[in-house]
């Protein structure tokens, strides 16, 4: 274990953005936080959310893939994909670095997504472990250790430095680029069996998931109460994008009047239009759209992915949802606890 | 005032009056408040609850609700209420088929403030008078309920209900609010200000479309941005262009119609001041046209869907800077 003290940060930041992109959490006048570029004067937020989630690293809102361009009776066709620098993210929480693992096991399966590989490969998670929890946190319960969280590297935070730990092969890479100064666990080890005592207080640590899964399939689908939880939604995409599991897109052609460009976006399974086909739409109501998305989470990911759950627990869609329904009450509904 | 209210829901229900009522329903914490329909006595006792945190405008669950057969019960705050005449006035409601119970309302709490406040982990909120205790995992704190108000609330144009059947509480007054002062602070920054806090704003947008989809106004039964015969669906602000664009459109098209509920803002996941744009078009309407509050009156002739010899002549804005 190394560690750096907070006054040398921006010399070690400084000196990874040699070599790297580098992205931390940093608050906006919005009171909110965001991942943006490290430059001098950017202080990393304490903040346990960003708003939007890390997966933006590796699977964007948008990004083109490909454009035509008519020229007589040719076609012009060129490649969009983006040649991506390698890059380090600083202070990714244990929700969210779990995350990529399940994106891993979409995009990374055949046949791979490469424009999702190239930016894998080239992005370092420094993963930032978590002292003071939210209500809203339920990582836990999918079994995510926010006190040791995965990634390339693990940090925690201590009263006047920052203690970090090589995790692959990838992270010990860098650390040993950057010759921090070598330390003991005291601190840290400290810090765990704290947090720990806090986790076990969190009002949602502990949902019980023994109801879900892929062979629940059957009784879950045909509940009668996604009327009632889908009732007031929205239709909106708030859940979706803020959502660091969610991996569904659409693929859209823009007429550029004398071409087109092909491009990928984020789909939503809240929208009218999601999985529209030549034939029409398979979900015609917003409880068919509502039903999918928890139904993806809760029993087909499992039902793919050896049981684990779609889902990381990292409460953004309870602190965003605009009628505050979210994948907790939709999970105590269908077991019949509210 | 919770338990007045569920009595009268209950009494409703019991006769026959009412199929359903649309209320409030309580979560998991202290705040998550979701609109909900309830359709018997015991999902009233075990979920119905009027509090600070039932900021959320019901009316336009009503275009639903009053499609269906059978008459239905809601609950609206005064600011509801012009909401839900406009919709009238729009033909989006069918009237016969509501019994609106108009609620008073001391202002509703916007949760994001306190936790700005007092940090994550809260467990437990209690009100008092003018004041807020609030537990959190941590530690506890007692806060100002002024400081915790919402926006839309410390702004308040009016705590008077313009429509209902019955009415719970007491009534109010229209209020002589300060709503245009931030809207008149924007107008005096230069061009490029302005453009630069529009950018600064709008460059956050996510296009989740829940301004959108909770505005009372934006009742199409299909928007533009999601008909992909429109040539202008776009899932993702690809461009600047495409953030503006999105936001200026919809601004235009409840101009004249937005009552001003700021349910926009409230919604907003990223925390995009969008009320100022509506506020700033209700503004140059009261200057342009004559003082107009949307829903005030449902039978009255909206500025921009009305003729008179007195409009202003376009060059009101053309011969601008």
């Amino acid at each position: 274990m190394v560690k750096i003290s907070f006054e040398k940060l921006n010399s070690l930041f400084e000196k990874i953005s040699e070599k790297y992109d580098l992205f931390v959490p940093t608050k906006k006048n919005d009171g909110q936080s965001y991942f943006e570029k490290w430059e001098q004067g950017k202080t990393v937020s304490d903040d346990l959310n960003t708003v939007r989630s890390a997966k933006d690293f590796f699977f964007p809102q948008h990004e083109d893939i490909v454009s035509f361009k008519l020229d007589g009776k040719n076609i012009e066709i060129t490649d969009e994909r983006r040649e991506v620098r390698p890059f380090v993210m600083f202070g990714v929480r244990a929700c969210d670095v779990r995350s990529f693992s399940i994106l891993d096991k979409v995009f990374l399966s055949e046949p791979v997504d490469t424009f999702y590989k190239a930016k894998r490969e080239k992005g370092i998670v420094i993963s930032l472990a978590c002292q003071k929890p939210s209500e809203t946190c339920f990582c836990t319960t999918f079994g995510i250790d926010p006190t040791e969280p995965e990634g390339d590297i693990r940090a925690w935070k201590g009263n006047d430095c920052y203690y970090l730990e090589g995790v692959t092969e990838k992270g010990n890479a860098l650390l040993s680029e950057l010759s921090l100064e070598e330390c003991d666990r005291t601190e840290v080890d400290a810090q765990i069996e704290n947090t720990k005592k806090i986790l076990d207080r969190l009002p949602l640590g502990k949902l019980d998931t023994d109801s879900f899964g892929g062979d629940k399939l059957k009784e879950l689908f045909d509940s009668e109460k996604w009327a009632s939880l889908s009732e007031s939604c929205l239709g909106c995409g708030t859940c979706t994008f803020v959502c660091p599991t969610c991996q569904c897109y659409d693929i859209k052609d823009f007429e550029t009047g004398h071409g087109v460009k092909r491009y990928r976006c984020w789909d939503s399974c809240m929208y009218s239009d999601f999985t529209k086909m030549a034939h029409g739409n398979p979900r015609l109501t917003q409880l068919e759209r509502f039903r999918q998305r928890f139904m993806h989470k809760l029993v087909y990911f499992p039902a793919n992915n050896s049981g684990e759950f779609g889902c990381v627990g990292c409460g953004r869609c309870l602190n965003k949802c605009p009628i505050s329904m979210n994948i907790v009450k939709v999970m105590k509904t269908l077991k019949g606890e509210n | 005032m919770q338990e007045v209210m569920k009595n009268k829901a209950k009494e409703l229900l019991a006769s026959g009056e009412v199929r359903a009522v649309i209320g409030w329903k309580k979560g998991e914490f202290c705040y998550d408040i979701t609109p909900a329909v309830f359709t018997n006595a015991e999902e009233i006792d075990n979920g119905f609850i009027y509090d600070d945190f039932c900021g959320a405008n019901l009316s336009k669950y009503l275009i639903k609700e009053a499609h269906k057969d059978g008459k239905v019960l809601v609950f609206l705050k005064p600011c509801d209420t012009y909401s839900f005449n406009q919709l009238l006035s729009e033909h989006r409601i069918n009237r016969e088929k509501v019994y609106v119970v108009g609620v008073s309302c001391d202002g509703k709490v916007d949760i994001e403030k306190i936790k700005r406040t007092v940090g994550d982990g809260i467990i437990a909120l209690s009100s008092d008078g003018d004041k807020i205790s609030v537990e959190t995992l941590y530690d506890k704190y007692e806060i100002n309920r002024a400081d915790a108000l919402a926006e839309r609330c410390v702004n308040c144009k009016s705590k008077k209900h313009v429509a209902y059947d019955e009415l719970l509480g007491d009534e109010g007054e229209v209020l002589d609010s300060k709503r245009f002062d931030e809207v008149e602070m924007i107008e005096n920054m230069t061009a490029d200000e302005r453009f630069e806090f529009w950018r600064n704003e709008l460059s956050r947008c996510i296009r989740c479309n829940a301004c959108r989809n909770v505005c009372p106004a934006c009742s199409c039964e299909k928007c533009i941005f999601d008909n992909d015969n429109s040539g202008y669906v776009n899932k993702a602000p690809v461009t600047s262009f495409e953030e503006n664009m999105f936001h200026i459109i919809r601004a235009f098209h409840v101009a004249g119609r937005c009552t001003d509920c700021g349910e926009c803002s409230r919604v907003c996941p990223q925390g995009i001041p969008l009320h100022l744009l509506n506020r700033k078009f209700i503004k140059d309407i009261n200057t342009l046209y004559g003082d107009y509050q949307a829903g005030e009156d449902p039978e009255a002739r909206g500025p921009l869907t009305s003729y008179t010899e007195k409009d202003p002549e376009p060059s009101v804005v053309t011969d601008k800077e």
